[in-house]
């Protein structure tokens, strides 16, 4: 089936996320739409889908113009999307999941479960899926959800599968399977849409690349083209990939974590037994699928939570047990992983959001009363240190962009003279530019001699910053690896594989991404 | 010793003692203590020597069973006693972390309600009718299960109603009217579901159309509603009492050979049309919401609208109509108070049912058949008082009052635990 886009446009407000946009997916292609978050990636496609109205141009099946008024006329075309957030109801079953919206029903309009069942079986069995129906889907790992996804696009005959963001949360590994998976449904005459900004995924599986900027479309690449080359396509000026940085001088160890636990509500182990040191001026990245424990570690050691078990001693004082606030005044900077849950408060303003966690100390409080002048100076004087681009500071934080949001917190936290700088997530939803800023002052910040803890679940990320890398495996240390070690080694270790098991396992066999890597270093060194 | 030596290389396979959460001894303590408090009440004080008589039988049934008579202080000291027994076990349980079962609190519950009916009746001269005792709270747990079914349907799709107070009343009023209007209490039977359908469409006007809190809508409409009848009922209704306000009573129905079985055949087949329709709705809901291709959408809906709505699946359509069907079923329920009973319209006169039926829809988890055991548990702790009250006990009469409410905030807050509502409750959906 060919698909063509002609002219799209999709307004919300001002905001024109859409402008005339073209693309057109041959039968039988991968097609990779590559965009920074935020370029309109995700509203064409949900225009493609059928989720929102264009306000202008045209879809063409075949050549012939069709209107879609809602998903369900989508899926009847043959077009299938695999969200970035899955579309599964948690509480439901595999079966249950892939039929609802065209169930097949016994008399009275009873579930029949058994067709359900068989219709999961049979795509599940013919692309060697291992997915049971009965299972529930909130039971289920990330990478089994996303294939119950592409069960349920596909046994709506899907012709077309667009996939958004797939690779997000997988681990690299995970990510070879979904490849592998997207060339059996290619052979198969499935076109697809692989919507990313990852540039090495693009280059390892897309035949054809169109780049998206603000909106509209830049430009095609081949998918030979470089990394370098991508990424400038994307962001529209020439950009440095990964961070220069000197290598670490650790000082004395800072931070002992010492057999930490941590129990959630329903009293299931979160954080397991974990112990770690961090030393001055050293960056920790701890690496693992999201869920494996790592926010709930960063949140018991500023206190949001409580430990079971277990010592976090910064310089000699014992932190847990203690209210977030004596953290915080303890030297503890935070970056929560939430950003606009955590992070600020959307409605006010970046000056305010600057002082969030010292509105009640000198100098920006006089007795009970704010000294509104020593706020407004203070965040004039952030705003420019950490490059926040906004018409003025009194403007609500929630008109910012996500990568100057990112910089408001980055100001905020790094504002304190710090003894230890925690990140969670710090470049999620963060334009490139900002990324590379990002990076830059916590490497800095290192540099200075403080030191840092960086959780990521991107594995770009923790090789770009990490001088030591604790992998965590349900709540668990699987390891600790030095900087820079093997991304199919970090991999495995993610999917709970030990250090050596895993060193052995990658040695034998490369995914398709790492040999991708290795190809392109060869290249280099020539 | 192999054991011993094997390397734990396996994340899971990690030998050693996990930390656990502390334990909670909040539960045991509870049952303890009010178990304690029961055994000093009703096996300790009470002065020995008087006796208690219970009665089983009616008239109809196939074979008499004799009203047996026990010493009362011996036998409520026993069932106390019993009661303390669970107790221990319950600090047992807790300590070795297993989990009791929802037979425990049940079993508990009743031996301490015979404690407190023997001691309630020891020295009266009348018997205690037991099954008369279920006959009426089987009764009046009409009107809550229906509320609960109401509440189960929007909140399964997603629509918070509160306004179940609102759609019963509003039932019972209209029902009254129509009833009698045309003499007939079927027709006000028919009548009362559309009264109770206008208020949830009102309710899904505000809370889709315009987005409103589905919280503040629902207290609103259920004072519109106590605004509007009372008004109606000041108005026209008291001075037009004989043509507008005195609705025929529904007849009691005997279902031939079932109704005359001992106790179940008078509990549960000697009722009104208005009970056999609501066996029907239980049945019918506890399939269909779980079932049916009809289920699985409501609860798409009310789980992960967006999901439901990226399969082709009308969400917003699909939340309002089934509302509307909810306030239906409400409005059904509110017919209890004026047919059912063959009552006139009062001001008021649903007195806060439908809070205990939102209560019932919790304790029982959202499901059908769990809102009718916590309606049937309301309907007898509503009941026990009407009856201890007949029969004259040592307890206050406004004590006898609260018991109903009482056991709706022990039940909800103590029994429940962690439920789950429907994960998109209250949570409008907008593209």
């Amino acid at each position: 089936m060919k698909l063509e886009l002609r002219g799209i446009t999709k307004r919300f407000g001002a905001l024109v996320a859409n402008d005339h946009i073209d693309l057109v997916v041959e039968p039988g292609e991968v097609h990779a739409l590559l965009g920074e978050n935020g370029a309109g990636k995700s509203t064409l496609m949900n225009v493609l889908y059928g989720f929102y109205d264009p306000d202008d141009g045209q879809i063409l099946v075949d050549g012939v113009p069709v209107e879609f008024a809602g998903p369900g006329d989508a899926m009847a075309a043959g077009i299938g999307m695999v969200h970035q957030h899955f579309m599964l109801v948690p509480v439901f079953t595999v079966a249950e999941n892939v039929v609802l919206g065209y169930e097949p029903v016994k008399g009275g309009g009873l579930i029949d479960l058994a067709e359900a069942r068989r219709r999961v079986k049979e795509i599940s069995d013919r692309f060697g899926f291992d997915v049971d129906p009965d299972a529930l889907v909130e039971d289920l790992p990330v990478g089994a959800q996303q294939r119950v996804e592409i069960i349920k696009a596909l046994s709506r005959d899907a012709k077309v599968l667009i996939l958004d963001e797939p690779t997000a949360v997988l681990t690299p590994q995970e990510t070879d399977e979904l490849i592998a998976i997207m060339r059996q449904l290619k052979a198969a005459g499935t076109s697809i849409v692989f919507i990313t900004h990852k540039l090495r995924e693009v280059r390892a599986v897309a035949d054809r690349i169109t780049v998206i900027r603000r909106g509209k479309v830049v430009g095609a690449a081949r998918p030979d083209s470089s990394e370098t080359e991508l990424a400038s396509l994307m962001v529209g000026r020439s950009v440095s990939l990964g961070v220069e940085r000197a290598p670490a001088q650790p000082g004395a160890v800072a931070l002992q974590v010492r057999g930490l636990s941590v129990l959630d509500e329903a009293g299931v182990l979160q954080v397991d037994d974990v112990s770690f040191d961090v030393a001055r001026g050293e960056i920790v990245a701890i690496a693992g699928v999201q869920g494996n424990g790592q926010t709930e570690l960063t949140e018991v050691i500023l206190g949001l939570e409580p430990a079971v078990a277990g010592s976090v001693v910064l310089d000699g004082t014992e932190l847990i047990g203690r209210s977030v606030k004596d953290v915080l005044l303890a030297g503890v900077g935070y970056v929560p992983e939430d950003r606009s849950a955590d992070g600020v408060v959307a409605d006010f303003s970046v000056a305010e959001n600057l002082v969030l966690d010292l509105f009640d100390q000198a100098p920006f409080a006089r007795g009970i009363s704010l000294d509104l002048a020593a706020i407004q100076e203070n965040a004039e004087r952030r705003a420019v240190e950490f490059d926040v681009r906004t018409q003025s500071v009194s403007d609500a934080v929630s008109t910012l962009s996500g990568g100057n949001q990112q910089k408001v917190v980055l100001a905020r936290e790094m504002s304190r003279p710090l003894r230890l700088f925690i990140a969670s997530q710090p470049t999620r939803g963060v334009d490139v530019g900002s990324i590379e800023f990002v990076h830059k002052r916590v490497v800095q910040e290192r540099d200075s001699g403080t030191p840092v803890i960086i959780v990521s679940t991107e594995l770009d990320e923790v090789l770009a910053l990490a001088d030591r890398i604790v992998v965590m495996y349900r709540g668990r240390i699987v390891g600790t690896v030095p900087g820079g070690t093997d991304r199919d080694v970090l991999g495995l270790m993610m999917a709970g594989v030990p250090q050596a098991e895993a060193e052995a396992q990658a040695a034998t066999h490369h995914t398709v991404l790492g040999e991708a890597d290795i190809e392109a270093s060869e290249e280099e060194s020539k | 010793m192999s054991a011993v030596a094997a390397p734990a290389s396996r994340p899971g396979s990690f030998a050693g003692a996990k930390p656990l959460a502390p334990i909670s001894y909040k539960a045991p303590i509870g049952y303890a203590a009010v178990a304690a408090l029961a055994t000093l009440l009703f096996g300790i004080l009470p002065e020995s020597g008087r006796r208690t008589t219970f009665s089983v039988s009616t008239r109809d049934d196939f074979f008499q069973i004799e009203s047996f008579t026990v010493p009362s202080k011996a036998t409520a000291l026993l069932l106390c006693l019993a009661a303390l027994a669970l107790s221990a076990w319950t600090f047992q349980a807790a300590r070795t972390r297993r989990k009791v079962g929802i037979w425990l609190p049940a079993v508990y519950a009743v031996l301490l309600i015979f404690a407190l009916l023997t001691w309630a009746v020891a020295g009266k001269d009348q018997a205690l009718p037991l099954t008369s005792l279920l006959q009426g709270s089987l009764f009046l747990a009409v009107p809550l299960v229906f509320g609960a079914l109401a509440g189960l349907l929007s909140e399964r799709s997603g629509i918070i109603n509160i306004a179940i107070e609102g759609q019963l009343l509003a039932g019972a009023f209209l029902a009254a009217v129509v009833a009698t209007i045309t003499q007939s209490a079927y027709l006000g039977l028919i009548a009362a579901p559309i009264a109770g359908a206008l208020v949830s469409a009102l309710l899904v006007a505000f809370a889709i159309r315009y987005v409103v809190d589905q919280i503040i809508v629902g207290v609103v409409l259920n004072v519109l509603v106590v605004g509007i009848t009372s008004y109606l009922f000041s108005t026209v209704l008291a001075d037009n009492a004989a043509t507008l306000n005195s609705p025929p009573r529904l007849p009691r129905i005997d279902i031939p050979v079932l109704s005359q079985i001992p106790v179940v055949g008078p509990v549960l087949f000697k009722q009104t049309a208005l009970v056999y329709l609501m066996y029907v709705v239980v049945i019918v809901l506890q399939v269909m919401v779980f079932k049916s291709r009809w289920g699985l959408r409501l609860r798409a809906v009310g789980e992960h609208p967006k999901a439901a709505d990226t399969v082709g699946i009308k969400v917003n359509r699909t939340r309002v109509w089934n509302t509307i069907l909810g306030g239906a079923v409400a409005g059904l329920g509110g017919a209890f108070f004026t047919v059912a009973n063959g009552l006139a319209f009062g001001k008021e006169m649903t007195g806060g049912k439908g809070y205990i039926a939102l209560a019932a829809m919790i304790l029982g988890r959202w499901s059908p058949k769990g809102a009718l055991a916590a309606a049937l548990l309301f309907g007898f702790a509503d009941n026990l008082q009407v009856v201890l009250g007949i029969i004259g006990t040592p307890i206050p009469s406004q004590i006898m009052l609260m018991t109903p409410y009482v056991v709706t905030i022990f039940a909800v807050a103590g029994l429940v635990g962690r439920v789950r509502a429907p994960a998109a409750e209250g949570v409008a959906y907008v593209k």
